[in-house]
């Protein structure tokens, strides 16, 4: 077999390192050898897919999973998800998982003196459409306190992961939400050098997507590598 | 170029909630062809405590070699029932757990083949980006020609390639050493 076109590498700064000393929890579980570069196979292009029978079509709507509605400001999270030539990233899995609108995880190691919310279990997931398109119906996550450093707290956020068509990728990431005061403090967010793919991650207040009297719409759009157009292109 | 891909953030402590759904240890359902292999180790850190907290994904071939995935258009069989996707988590004493099929060989660069082998991204709250490496098998003499191995430094290639266990005779033995004079070779792809 030829050799075979893989996906683009990030750009300079536009991924996070793996030791970042702010984030503390990077300090003891970050490698300290160099990454061995390795050119993508058949092995890495390829990859997972899940088709419609291992998704709930329901599993989209996170406001209704339980008997009652959850406590909170119900939104609507939607976008398109595409490659970096702007091509749409078509039937590919989101899974999300987010704490409850009182800062909350439905985990058991969540120590956070805020209370579960019964009707709130704080994950989905879906399928994109055949143009890239997703769309979740949740509440907004709170704010939530953590030991990386004296009165720490992360920004409101959703925890995105995403396959798309290879091994090569894969991606998990969160989503913010704009205006947050905290993001200029989080380490998590501003692990990423390059401040324009960090402002990437927060998602935009969209009256379009809005429903009178029912949610707010925010967009997120995501990014996955692009295709190579030849084997030998860096 | 368009776009840029989207930075990658750390899955958190509490990620169990929303990929536990899809916790795949046994990659080799009923109808699937191969001597099952069950593969253990443990995650461990840079003081070599063990992480409680990652998440391992493994994505491989059939016995014949063939991935399930279009873009493979090898002529070899594929069975309907396997996919070559894993994800399994760390317990508490980061110890993870799943079973297997020894892949078989797959194209590589320059028309060469590539030894058996396994693809795994690895995750967990303290890492920002996944981490890539790749499980390898014992006393396959394809792993000499492998280009991969060949890429990595000889004292270090015994980190991509697991036991035989001690324990249990068909299993095998891999560990994932994050940082440190033993850390797994980790790949950049």
């Amino acid at each position: 077999m030829a050799n075979l076109a893989g996906y683009r590498r990030p750009s300079p700064g536009t991924q996070p390192g793996y030791l970042h000393p702010p984030y503390v929890s990077s300090i003891k579980r970050s490698p300290s050898k160099p990454l061995v570069h390795l050119s993508q196979t058949l092995s890495e292009i390829t990859g997972p897919s899940f088709g419609t029978t291992s998704v709930d079509v329901k599993a989209f709507d996170l406001t209704r999973q339980h008997e009652s509605e959850p406590l909170g400001e119900r939104i609507i999270v939607s976008g398109r998800v595409l490659d970096e030539d702007g091509r749409p990233v078509p039937h590919t899995l989101i899974e999300i998982w987010q704490a409850n609108a009182a800062g909350r995880y439905l985990h058991k190691l969540d120590q956070h003196n805020a209370p579960l919310d019964p009707n709130f279990t704080g994950c989905g997931h879906t399928l994109t459409d055949s143009n890239g398109n997703y769309r979740f119906v949740t509440i907004r996550p709170g704010a939530y306190p953590w030991r990386n450093h004296y009165n720490a707290w992360r920004p409101a956020h959703i925890h995105f992961s995403l396959f798309g068509p290879a091994f090569a990728t894969r991606l998990v990431t969160q989503m913010y939400f704009p205006g947050d005061p905290l993001l200029t403090l989080d380490p998590i967010f501003n692990c990423t050098a390059d401040e324009s793919a960090r402002n990437r991650l927060i998602s935009q207040f969209d009256l379009e997507t809005t429903q009178p009297a029912q949610a707010l719409g925010y967009r997120f759009d995501v990014i996955l590598s692009g295709r190579l157009a030849t084997p030998w292109e860096k | 170029m368009k776009h840029q891909a989207t930075t990658s953030q750390t899955v958190g402590p509490f990620f169990r909630i929303g990929l536990e759904r899809l916790l795949v240890d046994n990659l080799v359902p009923e109808g699937v062809s191969g001597e099952r292999i069950v593969i253990t180790g443990r995650v461990l850190d840079a003081d070599s405590q063990p992480v409680p907290d990652a998440m391992l994904e493994l994505w491989q071939a059939n016995a014949e070699g063939k991935y399930a995935h279009a873009e493979d258009v090898q002529k070899k069989t594929l069975e309907a029932a396997f996919h070559g996707f894993g994800r399994v988590f760390t317990e508490e004493d980061g110890s993870f757990r799943f079973t297997t099929i020894k892949p078989g060989r797959v194209p590589g660069p320059d028309d060469g083949l590539q030894a058996p082998h396994i693809v795994v991204s690895v995750f967990m709250r303290g890492l920002l980006r996944r981490l890539v490496t790749r499980i390898y098998f014992p006393d396959d003499p394809a792993n000499r020609e492998d280009f991969a191995l060949n890429l990595v430094e000889p004292s270090r290639r015994r980190t991509l390639i697991a036991r035989n266990s001690s324990q249990a005779t068909g299993q095998l033995e891999w560990n994932v050493v994050l940082q440190g004079p033993a850390e797994t070779v980790f790949f950049d792809c």
